[in-house]
């Protein structure tokens, strides 16, 4: 039934029965109502948020109290917890922190100099540039990340070590020591992504106008300050997107650091947090504890995307 | 002499680019030429920039051709799960966004916010709960469950949602006027008009879905049940790698999806232009 309203019940009555002699199906008319058109139209998401994000959200905060195991589960309080505040999880939380700021200094960066230029007189040939620079990103983790593995091999024959034994230094094992781990990871993200990102920057370039350009010409502004004045400011918005974005997906991280070392990697220098989820929830069968490693990475997505958020100021040009 | 400068300047700058981009190229191109060595070279060496152009051959592709028994269908399964992801991703998101950008309703600010929501939790944590779900609906091993948490994509519900708001609100009134319904507007009106947005995402979610790893793994648990990635990781064993199928098959992983990108390219790039990401 359409909601009574209070005023003019008797226009109302009138729209009705205009609309009852168009439409003579009183249920398909309440269908096509304006009102109720859009909630029939976000109803998949409605559904697929209760069932795919509302509901394995609360359980995974009600499995990291519990010691979950086949057919038997018992509530533990918080003694997955405080399992979880162990050296092995620091270790996967410092390695991760690490590659994100690595990785969200490099992606950020970088794209908005090189859409810059991209998008200036100067550069040539744009398209086949864009276009070589978004091919990375076509490779899935695993295929890229084998191709790395075999450019990045212990041996002198292969390309990276051939490299630097051109230039005289001697031979890297690449994926045995800490720093050239963290190194490798943080170059096949930063190479997969690069693309990505210069695309996000150049679409928002196309927004700035040109005029202020102009203007700032007639003022005798140089290329630095048109920069810093017309070009920065415009790219705001999708700095932050990209920066959000860039840390939500850092944290998240896990295929670099399977496709590197598949379960294990030496000393843990390529553990993650979701690595240590997958290994102590899925490989070892604990669920509860794994939940819990969950939960703690969510609270640190939540915490450092509102700081974040707020200090950009983002919340401000919600709705626009 | 500014001109000069200027001049120089051009040049450093496309070099760089031309340097960028042949980094950028590099693993792609190194992986295609490998293809065509030896396994057991590769198994030696790995990728090296010196090789003996003697010893291409093609035996490693008519190795998965005739050999490599699971890999067709894995590749059948990559398939079949990417095209319906796509197809019902950017049906069901494409509504979604267009009903939060165009219609005034009450809640719609709640459940934009629920959009963000969504696309800060990460999806790892999720993951256990959602496992014993598709364990209790009975779906595991099959393609359903390895769908179904993609089918209304937030990123493409944000994304439609930026580029709906630029459609112009007159056309639906207009639309109404001459008797349209509320559906006829958006398939026959509105969904045409968002036709380059709607290739940008099938892009996006298509690459998504083709190189997704995570949860496929967990979800599809039998060797004829496993896509392409799950499949050619399971080769990347510690105990002796199949090089052979490995690169040559991950060679024909990339090859349809750059296809694909080849043929939207330019749907793509006008896509993610026009609907511009607003802020």
């Amino acid at each position: 039934m359409l909601p009574a309203s209070t005023s003019s019940k008797h226009n109302e009555k009138q729209e009705r029965q205009i609309q009852m002699a168009k439409r003579p199906n009183r249920f398909l008319s309440f269908l096509n109502s304006k009102k109720v058109v859009p909630y029939i139209f976000i109803t998949p998401f409605i559904l697929s948020f209760l069932l795919l994000t509302l509901y394995p959200t609360i359980k995974a905060i009600i499995m990291s109290f519990q010691s979950v195991l086949p057919g038997q589960i018992t509530f533990i309080g918080l003694h997955n917890y405080s399992r979880v505040f162990n050296p092995t999880f620091y270790k996967a939380l410092s390695n991760t922190s690490i590659y994100v700021f690595f990785t969200v200094v490099i992606l950020v960066v970088m794209p908005i100099i090189l859409s810059v230029l991209l998008d200036s007189k100067f550069v040539k040939f744009k398209t086949i540039f864009r276009a070589s620079l978004f091919v990375p990103a076509l490779a899935s983790t695993i295929v890229a990340g084998m191709v790395f593995r075999l450019m990045f091999g212990e041996t002198d024959t292969a390309a990276a070590n051939q490299v630097l034994n051109w230039i005289g230094l001697s031979s890297v094992d690449w994926r045995y020591n800490a720093w050239s781990g963290m190194f490798l990871m943080v170059l096949l993200c930063s190479w997969k992504w690069m693309g990505v990102n210069i695309l996000y920057f150049l679409a928002a370039l196309q927004n700035v106008p040109q005029d202020l350009y102009e203007a700032a010409d007639i003022d005798g502004a140089t290329m630095m300050q048109k920069f810093r004045y017309v070009t920065l400011p415009f790219l705001k918005p999708i700095t932050i997107f990209v920066t959000t974005i860039s840390i939500i997906n850092g944290f998240r991280m896990f295929e670099e650091s399977f496709v590197f070392w598949e379960a294990g990697s030496p000393g843990n220098i390529g553990l993650t947090v979701v690595g240590y989820l997958y290994q102590q929830g899925i490989q070892q069968n604990d669920m509860g504890f794994g939940a819990a490693v969950g939960v703690i990475l969510m609270l640190i997505i939540f915490l450092i995307s509102f700081i974040q958020l707020i200090l950009t100021g983002a919340f401000k040009k919600e709705g626009a | 002499m500014k001109r000069n400068h200027n001049r120089a300047l051009k040049w450093i700058v496309n070099l760089s680019f031309v340097v960028i981009a042949l980094i950028a190229l590099f693993p792609i191109l190194s992986l295609v030429l490998s293809s065509f060595r030896p396994a057991s070279e590769l198994m030696r060496n790995g990728i090296s920039l010196t090789f003996d152009p003697k010893t291409l051959n093609v035996d490693n592709y008519s190795y998965i051709f005739t050999q490599a028994g699971d890999y067709w269908g894995w590749y059948w399964n990559s398939v079949a799960i990417t095209a319906i992801t796509i197809v019902l991703s950017l049906f069901f998101s494409s509504m979604v966004g267009y009903a939060l950008a165009l219609y005034d309703f009450k809640g719609r600010t709640l459940f934009f916010t629920l959009v963000l929501f969504i696309l800060m939790v990460p999806f790892e944590i999720l993951m256990l709960p959602l496992f014993q779900l598709m364990i209790n609906m009975q779906i595991v091993n099959t393609y359903t469950a390895a769908i179904l948490p993609a089918v209304v994509a937030p990123i493409a519900v944000f994304f439609f949602r930026q580029y709906a708001l630029g459609l112009p609100k007159e056309l639906m009134d207009a639309a109404r006027i001459d008797g349209s319904t509320e559906y006829g507007i958006f398939f026959k009106i509105m969904l045409p008009l968002m036709t380059p947005s709607l290739a940008a995402m099938a892009i996006l979610l298509g690459l998504g879905s083709w190189n997704n790893f995570l949860w496929p793994l967990i979800v599809l648990r039998s060797n004829d049940m496993f896509t392409l990635p799950i499949g050619l990781a399971t080769l990347l064993t510690p105990y002796g790698n199949n090089y052979d199928v490995l690169i040559a098959g991950s060679v024909m992983t990339i090859v349809p999806i750059i296809i694909l990108f080849i043929f939207f390219q330019r749907y793509f790039v006008a896509g993610l232009t026009v609907g511009g990401v607003k802020g």
